[in-house]
């Protein structure tokens, strides 16, 4: 290696140790941090990812063995033929002879390659079928419409009284099954929850279906996976996998309108979330704000993130969020609101409430 | 001395035929004659006026390099966002064009016309002839082309570049998410390189079948020109999908047609399927060619004749076929019927096997062969790692229920590097190195050749095998920035690094090549010692590559010289005008001359019309109307017969 | 000659494509009286309603109408906010059509805001303190487009709903001529 070289990798080094220092502002944000949340498709939560895990690792064993078996062949090859250079002359035996040995060799390569993708289309297929088996009894139903940027969640169980609506969170029983019926409202989305199943596409114009059960109790994450549009990167799911009963309760809860605000603040809250522009996208059942254009904001204070995952839903970030929600999620479709700083409490303090 | 017309043409003559006819060895009269008369017209209206397939194809090559290295800066930029979580380098609009520029050029204005550039330069001096097919049209690819890709970074440069990623997925790319006019830039751009492939790989069709060395028969056929018959077949029915399907998105967004509006009768998956109808065989228009590099590649590096031949062909051929039915592997995630896609999952992991049986017989080759290990020979053993790799996770990819966890994220855009970057770049440096010292006359250094391989090499592996593990921690794909605490960030970072070093290899090479190109070792005709005809002309070649016309009796006819008694070369072939030997399909016995076209700016000016009319129907309908009249006039220029041309045709003819 | 034409209308897109092309978030209108001045005329709002008035605008110009973000913007809140309601896609119902060219209260930006922040007898509601003014200056700028008072480019083009036409498809000028009823005087009984 000549000394030039030397300088040079030294010099690449540098530059790589530069760019790994290269930092840039974060995000000003509050403290609280994000929930936790497993978002990981090597740890499997329910049977759907579980089916899936297990393909996995025959894929993987499988193609790690092969391609270990081909760079050895490689290797052992480039080692073991001798050298020529531009000029040795060409062996030209080969020419129109039949070569019956490497032959011989590629002829059972080509043989157990064909072999081996057939067994993987086989479990391929027995997976599929695994998959479809999920059994559905008792199943909740659950319909998600994909918005840009944020998810829709209505529970169907019951009947048309006793269904209520949500938004970027959806609790599932733990050992149930989940019935989730995918629309869009406008470009296509994708819903994926990687501890749980594999993913569906929301389409505009068609209607897709998604069965997975939580076989342990857990936060699990998803995010929109199909691009659609400025704040893809920033629409998350979340699913809180409960006990039956803590379930329940839940579902009771979410079925009630909102509660009533407490004190003279959240009251004057409440006047003002109907009165200004608030109650021209979002609905607040039992209240004059019916709008369905934004997140249904009931039982907002139930909630443990803001704007798809945008943000904590702690007061501060509230506010804030509310005073500019350009500043965290650009280009969404929420404008900013102004207000004077005792109204943009007096609201916080309202939805604070919204249990 | 005759005097030349203005374009350099030579002169005009009476009914009398030219009499000088080729068959002298170089330095004769004949010789020089030739020279004059395929010459370059000089000067600079001469430059517009160009038909010759090696310059018109060193300008293409230098064309996609440059828009190569423009996307790669956009794919710096992109690494440099995502090095850290909550990053704002860039923010979310200009990350969505960055992505969607990065794709689309490499995709549309890098990798397949790269392709069909070197082949448009090599074929004619691997097949033993003059010129390609079609002069006038091929360089009226070229412009095309190059206008195309003009419009795109202009787009860009104000703010009108496209942002909904390279594949555009309706409704986003519709009018109603799309405002402004961004999306018709990418989707017009889409029309003019369509457009260019297709002039292309009907130019290459043609002179794979009509214009070879007398005695080459098909089977005789380099396997280079194989891969690019197949390729150039593959982009007559591919093509047409894509334009199709940008077209009737172009009518959605500015006349208010319906085909991917749900509302009114029209269907969103319609614009996948036509896209990926197109998108599939687009990504083995890239592969494919790539292969074809390997297999001029290793011989020459083996010092023996490639094992295996008519295997390898059937591959090619085996591998075109299926790669048309594909394509809903890229829509496993949509509510397609499940049994469909049971169907495209055994197609997917089929197409493996010709595949295989290509790599088996490389190896075989490399097996039995006396290896030399220079720069071009390192690219391509490069291939066998990066793309076997890449092949087995496409191979994971294939199979639904592993698709539906992996699909749209880093996973997918670590496949998708590795089995383009190892298909197809790494052998494509390969091929530069190897072809280099012959097109333009100098040796590269192997010094450097080896240290932009292994940058390029390491960088490349750091780069992209932590987006497996990122897919797999479930990060999506196209995302501007993510949160921290998501267990992404240290892979990140890493990625980012490796990117870094992948660049770095990337500019040595083009140090080198500058160097080399302004002061490197003079090359000699045949510096590797290879076994196709290319190799027989000087470094560079005469403009008019082969003052004989050679016959071939073998598939590697450097090695395989002719028998005793046999004739070498052809003669008889006009040295005062541009004639073409025509040989037959299967068989290249020659056939007939046939009078090739001489330099004009009707191709330029022909594009130039068409690049209006393109251009003008993103803003209204009727440039389709209006903007046909001067397309119209100048292919009526381009192709009025002119009397002295047909008046010398016709003395040339002979009664049979 | 030919490169140089290109160029020269490569240049005038550069021009226009800065402007039609951007994508602000963040950036309020600023075309507002500071103080609400002016009265509601509407007698229905929105949800629940607000006392007093609503702000006016400062100059005749609509700040979004070269930006085709913006006024693509418009279109959706156009559909969001149910102005189709009682005005369709454009050609009207209960309430008039927006895509011809009669106006009964005006069809320059400033008389389109005031329309809709003030309301108008005979059912518009007053959105005034309810729809943000940057967004009620994009509702005006689609407005404005739909009966073709924006630059070809600028202007949006179909939505993926149901589709109403063209423009052109609008009723005729023949209206043009009927004299425009007079504006309630402010605060007058009705």
């Amino acid at each position: 290696m000549t000394p030039m070289m030397n300088l040079f990798l030294r010099f690449v080094a540098a530059l790589v140790l530069a760019v790994l220092m290269l930092s840039l502002s974060d995000y000003a944000l509050a403290a609280n941090p994000l929930p936790e949340g497993a978002h990981n498709v090597l740890d499997t939560m329910g049977p759907q990812a579980g089916h899936i895990l297990d393909l996995w690792r025959v894929f993987l064993y499988l193609c790690c063995a092969v391609f270990a078996l081909i760079l050895l062949a490689l290797l052992y090859f480039l080692r073991r033929q001798p050298r020529g250079d531009a000029g040795t002359p060409p062996e030209l035996g080969f020419v129109d002879a039949p070569e019956p040995a490497p032959r011989r060799h590629v002829t059972r390569a080509v043989i157990a390659s064909t072999l081996g993708l057939v067994a993987l289309i086989v479990a391929s297929v027995f997976t599929d079928r695994a998959l479809a088996r999920l059994p559905l009894t008792g199943a909740v139903n659950i319909d998600v419409t994909g918005h840009q940027w944020w998810w829709t969640a209505r529970y169907r169980n019951g009947g048309p009284d006793e269904e209520f609506n949500t938004a970027n969170e959806l609790v599932v029983p733990v050992g149930k099954p989940v019935i989730v019926n995918l629309k869009s409202d406008d470009v296509i989305h994708s819903m994926w929850l990687p501890n749980l199943a594999g993913k569906k596409d929301l389409i505009p114009g068609r209607s897709a279906s998604l069965q997975f059960r939580a076989d342990k109790p857990g936060v699990y994450r998803g995010q929109c996976v199909e691009f659609c549009g400025l704040q893809h990167a920033q629409m998350t799911l979340h699913v809180f996998a409960v006990p039956q009963e803590q379930f329940d309760a839940w579902v009771q809860g979410q079925r009630q309108p909102a509660a009533e605000p407490a004190d003279p603040r959240a009251q004057r809250g409440k006047q003002l979330f109907q009165s200004v522009s608030c109650a021209m996208c979002h609905a607040v059942q039992g209240t004059l704000a019916g709008a369905q254009r934004g997140p249904d904001l009931t039982h907002v204070a139930s909630r443990k993130t803001l704007a798809a995952g945008a943000l904590p839903n702690t007061p501060e970030d509230l506010a804030a969020w509310i005073r500019n929600p350009q500043l965290y999620k650009p280009g969404s479709s929420m404008p900013a609101t102004p207000l004077s700083q005792e109204d943009l409490d007096a609201i916080v303090a309202y939805l604070g409430g919204l249990k | 001395m005759s005097r030349r017309g203005p374009l350099g043409e030579e002169p005009a003559r009476g009914a009398d035929a030219p009499q000088l006819k080729d068959g002298e060895g170089p330095g004769s009269r004949a010789a020089l004659a030739l020279e004059q008369t395929w010459a370059d017209p000089p000067g600079f209206f001469g430059w517009f006026c160009v038909v010759n397939h090696k310059t018109i194809a060193k300008r293409f090559i230098i064309t996609c390099l440059v828009f190569f290295a423009l996307a790669g800066l956009m794919a710096a930029v992109m690494r440099m966002q995502l090095a850290r979580p909550g990053n704002n380098l860039v923010g979310p609009d200009m990350y969505n064009q960055l992505f969607s520029m990065h794709g689309t050029t490499m995709m549309f204005l890098f990798a397949v016309p790269v392709m069909q550039a070197v082949a448009i330069y090599l074929l004619p001096l691997m097949l033993g002839t003059r010129s390609v097919a079609f002069p006038r049209m091929n360089a009226y690819g070229w412009w095309l082309f190059l206008f195309g890709g003009i419009m795109l970074f202009t787009a860009f440069a104000v703010n009108s570049g496209p942002d909904a990623g390279w594949f555009a997925y309706v409704p986003l790319s519709g009018p109603d998410y799309s405002p402004g006019k961004r999306v018709d830039f990418w989707a017009q751009m889409i029309t003019f390189t369509e457009l260019s492939s297709l002039v292309a790989a009907i130019v290459i069709i043609t002179t794979i079948f009509k214009f070879r060395a007398p005695g080459m028969t098909l089977n005789r056929l380099p396997l280079f020109a194989w891969a690019m018959l197949v390729t150039s077949f593959m982009v007559l029915f591919a093509m047409p999908a894509v334009m199709l399907a940008s077209s009737a998105l172009i009518m959605d967004r500015l006349i208010g047609t319906h085909f991917y509006n749900p509302a009114e009768g029209g269907d969103v998956l319609l614009w996948q399927h036509l896209f990926w109808f197109f998108g599939h065989p687009e990504v083995y228009l890239i592969f494919i060619p790539g292969l074809g590099f390997l297999s001029a590649i290793i011989p020459t590096f083996a010092r023996r004749p490639i094992f295996g031949y008519t295997a390898m062909v059937l591959s090619l051929i085996t591998t075109a076929f299926l790669a048309f039915g594909l394509w809903v592997h890229h829509m496993f995630a949509t509510n397609v019927p499940e049994l469909g896609k049971s169907f495209f999952t055994a197609a997917s992991m089929l197409i493996a096997i010709p595949t295989a049986i290509q790599i088996f017989c490389w190896l075989a080759t490399l097996a039995t062969g006396r290896l030399n290990f220079k720069t071009p020979l390192l690219y391509v053993l490069a291939f066998f790692f990066v793309l076997v790799l890449g092949g087995l996770t496409g191979l994971m990819l294939a199979a639904v229920p592993l698709d539906l966890q992996v699909h749209d994220t880093y996973f997918v855009v670590a496949h998708l590097h590795y089995v383009l970057i190892g298909g197809a770049v790494f052998p494509l440096f390969g091929a530069f190195y190897y072809w280099f010292p012959k097109m333009t006359g100098r040796m590269m250094s192997e010094a450097l050749g080896k240290l932009s391989f292994w940058l390029m090499f390491i960088g490349f592996n750091v780069a992209f095998f932590p987006m497996h593990m990122l897919g797999l921690h479930g990060m999506p794909r196209r995302v501007y920035t993510y949160q921290a605490g998501l267990g992404w960030d240290g892979l990140n970072l890493l990625a980012t690094a490796g990117a870094v070093t992948l660049a770095l290899g990337i500019f040595v090479s083009l140090v080198n090549a500058i160097r080399s190109r302004l002061a490197g070792a003079p090359a000699p005709a045949d510096p590797w010692g290879g076994g196709t005809l290319e190799w027989a002309t000087p470094s560079p070649p005469p403009i008019a590559s082969f003052h004989r016309i050679p016959i071939v009796y073998g598939r590697d006819p450097m090695w395989q010289p002719p028998p005793a008694g046999a004739p070498a070369f052809v003669a008889g072939l006009s040295a005062q005008t541009r004639e073409q030997l025509v040989t037959s399909v299967l068989d290249a016995l020659p056939d007939h001359r046939m009078s090739f076209p001489t330099p004009s700016p009707w191709p330029f000016l022909a594009a130039l019309a068409t690049t209006v009319l393109f251009i003008g129907s993103i803003f209204t309908p009727w440039a389709v109307v209006w903007g046909s009249v001067p397309v119209a006039v100048t292919l009526i220029a381009w192709f009025w017969p002119r009397m002295r041309e047909t008046a010398q045709e016709l003395a040339l003819e002979k009664q049979p | 000659m030919r490169p140089a034409l290109i160029l020269v209308a490569l240049a005038a897109l550069a021009l226009t494509a800065c402007e039609r092309e951007a994508r602000r978030f963040d950036t309020p209108s600023k075309n507002q009286t500071p103080a609400e001045q002016a009265p509601r005329m509407g007698t229905l709002q929105p949800a629940a309603p607000l006392q007093g008035q609503v702000r006016a605008p400062l100059r005749n110009d609509s700040p979004y109408e070269e930006n085709a973000y913006a006024v693509n913007q418009g279109k959706r809140l156009y559909r969001w906010y149910n102005c189709s309601g009682c005005h369709s896609m454009g050609g009207g119902g209960i309430g008039p059509p927006l895509m011809d060219s009669e106006w009964r209260y005006g069809g320059d930006p400033a008389s389109i805001f005031t329309s809709i922040m003030q309301g108008r007898p005979q059912g518009m509601p007053s959105f005034g303190g309810h729809i943000p003014e940057d967004q009620v200056w994009q509702i005006v700028a689609y407005v404005r487009s739909m009966s073709g008072q924006l630059r070809k480019d600028v202007a949006p083009s179909r939505a993926d709903t149901l589709y109403p036409g063209n423009p052109e498809n609008a009723r005729g000028k023949e209206h043009m001529e009927q004299a425009q009823p007079p504006l309630p005087e402010p605060g007058a009984r009705r």
